[in-house]
């Protein structure tokens, strides 16, 4: 393998390096690995302070937000004086000074059906932490396409929801075939959101990520677990490819990625579509 | 710092768990029946590493105490 751990770098992982499923060939992939974050928000937060401290090689971060005071509350990757940056600016200037080993890819554009697959190609996994049904269909239609393992996350009030989609063994679609109407499910700018949910969602999200790169573990592909904050439970559900998916089944309906804004004709707003 | 010559690890003064660490990255750069000699101070270090070498699957094929320190040979796993 190209990558020779330095001394200081073996400091800095010894933890990882002490465990038999990591060691210094597992850090050396973790240093070699490419994740890409949609959305740096409440779920990429977590999941970006710890795929950096980890020591993932290229860390990719799409956000067309700036940092809101009310981000605050559940996004630690960004602290008082960032606000009014863009987020992957914030993100960028905290992980660079938790992690120089990490190289942060900003992404400010929006992501649609026109450049979205250019972004993902360079990542091995890709982790949503988007909280827009637009972004969400989008990003699992273009994983599916490319045949990329998926890290999903979602939180609502006080219940997360998270899983893993590996190609050709179903997707989101196969749980949820379409969007809910527009207006049907109200965003995150609408309802509040107790600010340790996401932090939980987004970590799990970011050990997924992780075992995925190291090939250890049994990942939750398979899987939705559940999570309550307020009863503090977790739950596993079953899920299998569903056949009649209208994407990933038998005989897929959607074969080209759409843009369900324009689709759903719901107006896009400098702060809509904003991540967790 | 020049301790990895000839099968040899000075881990002389290297506290836990960080002598452990340094004697896992040489064995997991090793072909399996390879030996490697590392220097482990007594105390913490002589309890703990020999465990750890033992639990991943190498083997100890010696344990001399000299002097202040122990010369602990490995047999790569």
């Amino acid at each position: 393998m190209a990558v020779t751990l330095s001394e200081t770098q073996i400091e800095r992982y010894s933890r990882h390096i002490l465990l038999k499923q990591v060691g210094g060939k597992g850090q050396k992939k973790i240093l070699e690995s490419s994740v890409l974050l949609v959305g740096a928000g409440g779920l990429g937060s977590p999941a970006a302070l710890y795929l950096a401290a980890a020591g993932v090689g290229k860390l990719g971060i799409v956000d067309f937000d700036k940092v809101d005071l009310s981000n605050l509350q559940r996004q630690p990757l960004h602290h008082t004086p960032d606000v009014g940056k863009p987020k992957v600016v914030s993100a960028a200037e905290t992980i660079a000074s938790l992690n120089p080993d990490v190289q942060v890819v900003p992404y400010t554009a929006k992501l649609t059906s026109e450049n979205i697959m250019g972004v993902i190609a360079g990542y091995d996994v890709i982790v949503d932490g988007s909280d827009n049904f637009p972004t969400r269909y989008l990003v699992n239609d273009a994983c599916v396409f490319a045949g990329k393992p998926l890290v999903h996350g979602s939180i609502f009030l006080f219940e997360g929801q998270a899983t893993v989609f590996q190609p050709g063994k179903g997707c989101y679609r196969c749980l949820y075939p379409t969007p809910p109407p527009p207006g049907a499910v109200p965003s995150c700018q609408e309802v509040g959101v107790i600010g340790v949910l996401p932090g939980v969602v987004g970590l799990i999200q970011a050990t997924e990520a992780i075992k995925l790169v190291l090939g250890i573990g049994t990942s939750l592909a398979g899987y939705l677990l559940v999570y309550d904050a307020l009863d503090m439970e977790f739950h596993k559900v079953k899920l299998r490819r569903n056949a009649a998916c209208p994407v990933c089944g038998d005989h897929p309906t959607v074969t080209k990625l759409i843009d369900y804004e324009q689709f759903c004709g719901v107006a896009v707003t400098a702060d809509h579509g904003s991540h967790a | 710092m020049d301790e990895k010559q000839n099968g040899l690890l000075d881990l002389r003064g290297v506290s836990c768990p960080m002598n452990w660490v340094r004697t896992k990255m040489v064995l997991e750069d090793m072909e399996i029946g390879e030996k490697l000699e590392v220097w482990l101070d007594d105390g913490e270090p002589i309890r703990n590493v020999p465990r750890s070498i033992k639990d991943e699957g190498h083997k100890l094929l010696k344990v001399s105490p000299v002097e202040d320190y122990f010369r602990v040979v490995i047999e790569r796993g």
